[in-house]
């Protein structure tokens, strides 16, 4: 089991410097004055990008050298501090990267982790009555309407819930996550946030519910049609006893999986949703910077993304191991 | 063998006096495919969607040609101001009215009518217009990037399938490091190269497109792989092996076709993704740029001016209910054909 485990994190390794190579060479690729340009934007823009962070921008990425040993020097002077969790100074926020990532990235993971619980707790049930009651009107209903679901882009989905109910009728707030003009304290401020986190977690679970029943009435087929459901109902078990203990406990060994894989993921950020309700999530913040050819903080962020991934891959493994007691990690 | 693999009999009424193949129905699996697509309201449903909209973006343009793409209705409006100022004048209260009239040259937010089926959008561009235009554009990205992410993933994966060993360890791996790369904050940062490197605003959106097959296509890859993989055991392989056949005999005449229909399946669902992934793209504004027309960027206009967004809505819904359309037409196609295509499925 240890073995394992360290094998699979020396491969995670290895992947995350084919990640780092790859974002590397893209930032490579971006012309040194048009990066000047776009500093100089910033500088106009109100926000003053010192000359020191420039310059230990250049130093760290070894820009302006473009020969194949400076590209090469450049690369692993970046990884150098990449492997001390140094992700150098945002132009746009003037303090470290690594900083504004952990600084947002809390009211992300808080949106992502309810609406996350919400998709389960909707999910798992369509799914499992849309598995029994198979070729249905029940399935029918249930397919078409998560099939709407998975098809709805998600800025269109939610300016339409914004302009319904925020604007025509009012009930929520429009955007932010707090009332500006208000001064909450306690209970109240943690009414305010609810309500200006409500339409964009119904926008998420909405668009992400219909993946999530897919999957759940997938595996809820194959095993009601496996031997010892057969066996099961053959003893003369109610169908209610069948479904709900013996099938229904090898349905969520590949929920529990995926939930595992899930969890680094909610941190990442809801980059359009959060743009579209102006919410101050890492997605929102890195979409600005991005915009205004933030560079350490590109390349910061992509890596904080590749690194969330790969922890995914790896969690969703090691759990797959541990629900599943067919399953031997070697 | 291929003979019989391609026959299915169906017996009907079973009439002693006749002899047998005269009396069961031949059908080959093409025609139990269509058969079995078409029994589904929901493919049938999603393939009327998927054709309305190609005739609406191509042919479209071609029939209504009030308006361009890229033709502003310069016909004027008059914009109306009314101000009114109170003045007291010696405890004696006066109240002046003004109305300033305001001529500018384009006819913009213009509401439906017979002339603008859509009404304008905030520049004077008519709507209804731009929606063909921006299908055209939606519809002819994602085909081609479905189609190289095909063709890259079935020759990858092929590859990767059937010699195995090292190479195969070498894309699966390549595979592994692609799927951990975010997609849309990569697409940040090559549109911020193409920003750097002068692109026509025509083009960009094609350029950006390519690109990104170069990262989507380890799914279709991975499907291919596993599917050579298991084919590649079965029995009539053995057969072709000692037969003699030439490799590429092997690959093209033998493993591919048995690909397929997974690969038809994989292709209809990611059309869809990719539709959605142009609108977005798009909507971030990194995609199509003015003047020239696509759905999400129609759709981004909202996100700067609230006042379309609460009172306009003739400027931003069409163009959303477009991309709902083309995403659930090719998602109830490809479920349509992976219900049809299932061999297990006997329904």
């Amino acid at each position: 089991m240890f073995k394992y485990i360290a094998k699979r994190i020396a491969y995670s390794i290895l992947i995350l410097l084919g990640v780092s190579m790859i974002i590397y060479f893209l930032i490579r690729l971006m012309p040194v004055d048009f990066i000047q340009d776009k500093i100089n934007a910033i500088n106009q823009g109100g926000a003053t990008v010192s000359e020191e962070t420039v310059n230990a921008m250049y130093e760290m990425y070894g820009l302006g050298d473009n020969s194949f040993s400076g590209i090469l020097s450049g690369y692993f002077t970046w990884l150098g501090a990449l492997a001390q969790f140094d992700l150098g100074t945002s132009f746009v926020y003037g303090i470290p990267v690594a900083q504004v990532i952990v600084e947002h990235m809390g009211i992300s993971f808080a949106i992502a982790l309810i609406a996350t619980i919400f998709e389960f707790m909707i999910a798992i049930p369509l799914g499992i009555t849309a598995a029994t009651h198979q070729y249905s009107f029940r399935d029918y209903v249930v397919t078409v309407l998560v099939m709407i679901g998975i098809s709805l882009p998600s800025f269109f989905f939610g300016q339409m819930l914004k302009s319904v109910f925020a604007l025509k009728l009012g009930w929520f707030p429009v955007s932010g996550l707090v009332d500006a003009t208000a001064s909450y304290t306690g209970i109240q401020l943690l009414w305010d946030y609810a309500r200006h986190c409500f339409i964009p977690i119904l926008t998420i679970v909405i668009l992400s519910v219909g993946a999530r029943m897919r999957m759940t009435r997938a595996n809820m087929l194959e095993v009601l049609n496996s031997d010892y459901i057969r066996t099961a109902r053959a003893k003369g078990l109610k169908e209610k006893v069948v479904i709900n203990k013996h099938a229904f406990r090898n349905t969520l060994i590949p929920l529990v999986t995926s939930m595992a894989g899930l969890l680094p993921s909610l941190f990442s950020g809801a980059i359009i949703t959060e743009q579209v309700f102006d919410l101050p999530g890492i997605g929102n913040i890195a979409l600005d910077a991005m915009n205004r050819g933030d560079i350490p903080f590109i390349m910061g962020y992509n890596m904080f993304l590749a690194m969330l991934s790969v922890l995914g891959v790896l969690l969703a493994d090691l759990m797959y191991g541990i629900v599943d007691p067919r399953v031997k990690l070697e | 063998m291929d003979e019989l693999n391609n026959v299915q009999a169906e017996p009907e009424v079973v009439d002693t006096e006749v002899p047998l193949d005269k009396n069961v129905r031949l059908m080959s699996p093409t025609r139990m495919v269509v058969r079995r697509f078409f029994r589904s309201k929901l493919s049938i449903l999603g393939l009327i969607m998927v054709i309305s909209l190609f005739l609406f973006s191509f042919v479209g343009p071609l029939i209504y040609t009030e308006w361009g793409e890229i033709e502003l209705d310069e016909s004027g409006k008059t914009e109306y101001a009314i101000s009114e100022t109170t003045y007291t004048v010696g405890g004696q209260e006066y109240t002046v009215r003004q109305t300033t009239e305001k001529y500018l040259k384009d006819n913009f937010l213009a509401p439906a009518s017979a002339e603008h089926l859509l009404g304008t959008d905030n520049e004077g561009y008519d709507i209804f217009v731009r929606l063909m235009y921006g299908g055209r554009i939606s519809l002819t990205v994602s085909f081609i990037a479905v189609f190289l992410i095909t063709i890259l993933g079935v020759i990858l994966g092929g590859i990767a399938g059937y010699f195995g060993g090292w190479i195969d360890n070498l894309i699966m791996r390549v595979c592994d490091v692609l799927m951990c790369l975010p997609g849309v904050p990569i697409l940040l940062i090559i549109s911020t190269i193409l920003d750097a490197s002068d692109i026509d605003a025509k083009y960009r959106i094609y350029l950006l497109m390519i690109y990104l097959t170069f990262i989507s296509w380890t799914g279709t890859a991975r499907l291919v792989r596993g599917q050579i993989l298991s084919l590649r055991e079965q029995e009539y392989m053995v057969a072709a092996e000692a037969m003699g056949y030439s490799t590429s005999r092997k690959i093209f005449k033998h493993l591919i076709p048995n690909v397929m229909p997974q690969l038809i399946v994989q292709m209809s669902l990611s059309l869809g993704s990719m539709i959605l992934y142009e609108a977005t793209l798009s909507y971030l504004n990194l995609g199509v740029k003015a003047p020239y027309a696509a759905w999400g960027s129609m759709i981004n206009i909202i996100s700067t001016n609230q006042d379309i967004l609460q009172n306009h809505l003739n400027v931003w819904v069409p163009a959303g209910v477009c991309i709902v359309i083309a995403v659930l037409g090719f998602n109830f196609v490809g479920d349509g054909l992976r219900d049809a295509l299932d061999p297990k499925a006997r329904r």
